[in-house]
């Protein structure tokens, strides 16, 4: 049997500014990295330790999401929006639920809007939560912190299991509501996770937070200036590590969140340590979120009685809806024709739009420390590609 | 700022440019402004230092495949020496284009979306339109990836390559007639489509 | 050796094994699996991995992130026509004797995403399968039973005779056909000598003879 000959890659050989003998070399980080959270590819150019270039390759899971959706009805898509950013699948359907009910005008009932938000920011709080362990996992941390990570993420994934019937693919948002009400006994057993939180966020921050070894990595490394950020469209967590305050539950004020106090945590050097910490404040906001709707959440219906599921025809028209997800600004543009598939669908996926700068942030920097820039920016692949 | 100011603002100040408000019919409200690709750049930098639209949020492709439009015409004609009404059918073709999206906001102002709608003159030759890169850096990949799925030729912008499929690639698969590649050997459906297409599959390339 | 014999003198407390069964006990319980993820599944493969589900019980915690040190692939996750040379040069690079795990829908016939155009219908069409899960994405526990039957499977396999595993095969394929880019596909579309189409009759899919659909 033949086998295709591998394509092989000249290193590059160029003598440096200065006239000294250099060879700067070509490497591929990736698709199959242990550090690039997935299928992601950096084509990196290195002289001696340092970043002279870095293009990153994507596509290699490129699912066609939007194409299969264009075919599928609008509840249809529903289930593939959960394996978009597969870690937190319960905001993908928020936001996707979010534009329907835009596009078409559907009202959501007072219930159904509680429930968003407990389940959204449960969403938050576990995702986050692997993120600090997988960022401490590549920056050499081996174990220990992901476990804890983890163990958390386990108890929240039983939350959603009793809730929907799935630890990861909820499918948990309908248009104008939710699928299911809660079983008996949720409610208290999730107050009791949530109020149990703040302890692992503690336990977390007495591991690692002051860690010399940590600070010596993260701090200064990966700096993203605020107006490179806002030309850049950077949003969520990693556009307020570097000041940019822009959180849409305060900005858009959707669903119910201009009831609840909560605090919108800036950085202020937009490195990956501001990074890295930030997502530890947004927690804290988080479980005071979580609090306030599970003392609130009032009795009644979770889907708005008009709303018809088959047959589901929303006028012509188009319609942008966006959340903020725990990656950043989670958006869905749609496009009707009347008919009962959605003319267009676009996901607009923070994740991608994200690495947009991630060239910027490596230049220069020890190729050891892409991999932290990498691992802080927070990116699922099943969103950059789609 | 509503769409009217913004359009009259823009009109003053970039002379020459072709303007036009489309409106949306859906609950959302959310009307749009469609640029002539000439005056598109000069419009956008405009907006994006004086109007205050500093966040591009997300940059989309979409296919209009040219349509044949029918529509009942009530025509007065004379027949047998009586004048009379006769519903006739006229038919119109729209010629297919394809259209870029930008969806701005602006930070400070706290306002948007304003999806401002670029078209390109056919789906064939005519498919370039300026980049927007330069003024909003987030277009970046986005334009990439709009110019891989659907072909939109961006013309200035600093490295337009394919994103998401590979570079051998030919196609453009987000386009309404785009044809899936022929592998549909085992297909254990039921789904009318699917099942037609892998029929077909096996009177071409025959059982193995 | 007799089974009744060894089965009677172990009652005696006297325990006599053969070369092959200490092989594959010894291979069954140390199997390390690539530290290679391709999308959702991949998280509920870390997932098994951690406190809760404990992989580790099986001897099979050991990620390697290098083809060269692992002995099993678990194709976590949709293979994309993109990606799929790479996992076919993943694969290609292991060491015998190598096994394959094809985790959820997606990595074994597309799954949700199967009329994707650029979505590999199945990861069997390039490289040998060894245990399928279904699930989309599998639990951690049916990815755990994978690993048992996998466990199961090498126990039994022969070291000598006509049922040997390719590998102690002298001649037999290791190395498998990478795919290239093609213009509008991958050429070629599936590797011939590992998959050919399953027999079944696509016209009356749906149908069970019964006249009912």
């Amino acid at each position: 049997m033949s086998v295709t000959a591998y394509p092989t890659t000249p290193p590059i050989l160029e003598p440096a500014a200065d006239g000294s003998e250099t060879q700067l070399l070509e490497i591929s980080m990736g698709p199959q990295h242990p550090s690039t959270h997935g299928v992601f590819r950096m084509n990196v150019v290195l002289d001696g330790e340092r970043v002279v270039k870095l293009k990153p390759v994507f596509g290699y899971l490129h699912r066609n999401h939007e194409k299969i959706a264009e075919n599928e009805t609008y509840l249809g898509s529903m289930p593939y929006t959960d394996r978009l950013d597969y870690i937190c699948s319960i905001t993908n359907n928020w936001a996707y639920a979010l534009a329907v009910e835009k596009l078409a005008g559907i009202q959501v009932p007072e219930r159904a809007e509680y429930l968003r938000v407990i389940t959204g920011e449960l969403t938050r709080l576990q995702n986050h939560a692997s993120l600090i362990g997988f960022l401490l996992q590549d920056m050499g941390s081996s174990g220990t912190p992901l476990m804890y990570a983890f163990r958390e993420r386990e108890n929240i994934l039983d939350l959603f299991e009793a809730l929907t019937g799935s630890r990861m693919m909820c499918n948990y948002m309908r248009f104008g509501g939710c699928r299911v009400d809660t079983p008996a006994g949720w409610l208290e057993q999730a107050q009791k996770v949530v109020t149990e939180f703040p302890r692992f966020l503690d336990e977390y921050e007495n591991l690692l937070v002051g860690n010399e070894i940590l600070m010596e990595r993260t701090q200064g490394i990966g700096v993203l200036s605020p107006e490179l950020a806002i030309d850049s469209a950077i949003s969520g967590p990693m556009a307020r590590a570097s000041g940019v305050n822009y959180d849409i539950r305060k900005v858009d004020n959707y669903s119910i969140y201009s009831r609840f106090s909560f605090r919108v945590p800036l950085g202020s050097h937009g490195d990956v340590y501001d990074r890295y910490m930030i997502r530890f404040l947004e927690m804290r906001e988080s479980v005071k979120i979580l609090n306030e709707a599970m003392r609130d959440i009032p009795a009644g219906p979770i889907v708005d009685p008009k709303m018809r599921i088959r047959g589901f025809r929303p006028k012509p028209g188009e319609a942008y809806g966006r959340i903020e997800s725990p990656k950043g600004e989670l958006g869905f543009y749609l496009i009707s024709d009347g008919s009962t598939n959605p003319y267009r669908y676009r996901v607009r996926p923070p994740s991608l739009i994200n690495l947009t700068v991630l060239e910027d942030l490596c230049l220069g920097v020890n190729v050891a420390d892409v991999v932290a820039i990498l691992g802080s920016i927070d990116i699922v692949l099943g969103e950059v590609d789609r | 700022m509503d769409l009217e100011t913004i359009k009259s603002t823009l009109e003053a100040n970039v002379p020459d440019c072709r303007l036009e408000v489309i409106v949306n019919p859906s609950p959302s409200g959310q009307h749009s402004l469609l640029v002539d690709a000439e005056h598109a750049f000069a419009v956008a930098s405009f907006l994006r230092s004086s109007a205050g639209f500093n966040y591009c949020s997300n940059v989309t492709g979409i296919d209009w495949p040219a349509k044949e439009l029918s529509e009942k015409v009530k025509v007065k004609k004379i027949v047998d020496g009586v004048e009379t009404e006769i519903d006739e059918v006229s038919k119109t073709m729209i010629p297919g284009c394809l259209e870029v999206v930008y969806h701005l906001f602006s930070m400070s102002e706290k306002i948007g979306p304003l999806p401002l709608r670029m078209r390109t003159q056919d789906r064939a030759e005519g498919v370039h339109l300026p980049s927007l890169t330069p003024v909003w850096r987030s277009a970046e990949l986005q334009e990439r990836e709009v110019f891989d799925l659907f072909g939109v030729v961006f013309d200035g912008h600093p490295d337009l390559r394919r994103l998401l499929m590979w570079d051998e690639f030919e196609d453009h698969p987000m386009r309404r007639d785009y044809v899936n590649p022929d592998d549909y050997e085992y297909e254990p459906t039921a789904h009318d489509d699917v099942l037609q297409r892998a029929n077909q599959h096996r009177s071409t390339v025959g059982e193995r | 050796m007799d089974e009744k014999l060894k089965a009677e003198l172990s009652k005696q407390g006297i325990f006599t094994t053969s070369l092959q069964e200490l092989y594959n006990w010894g291979r069954k319980s140390s199997i390390w699996p690539l530290n290679f993820g391709l999308a959702c599944c991949a998280i509920e493969m870390i997932a098994t991995t951690m406190a809760r589900y404990d992989l580790a019980r099986f001897g099979a915690e050991v990620f390697r992130p290098s083809p060269r040190q692992a002995d099993l692939m678990i194709v976590a996750g949709t293979v994309t026509k993109k990606m799929a040379p790479q996992v076919v040069r993943l694969y290609n690079q292991m060491p015998e004797p190598k096994y394959v795990i094809s985790m959820g829908a997606c990595a074994i016939s597309g799954g949700p995403f199967k009329q994707g155009y650029n979505v590999l219908k199945g990861i069997d069409r390039f490289i040998p399968v060894d245990v399928y899960i279904p699930g989309c994405p599998p639990r951690p526990e049916a990815l755990i039973d994978a690993f048992l039957m996998l466990q199961k499977k090498i126990d039994e396999q022969q070291l000598t005779g006509k049922d040997r595993p390719r590998h102690l095969t002298a001649g037999e394929a290791s190395e498998f056909i990478v795919p290239l880019f093609g213009a509008h596909d991958l050429e070629p579309t599936q590797n011939p000598a590992v998959w050919r189409p399953p027999l079944v009759q696509i016209s009356k899919a749906g149908t069970d003879g019964s006249g009912n659909d």
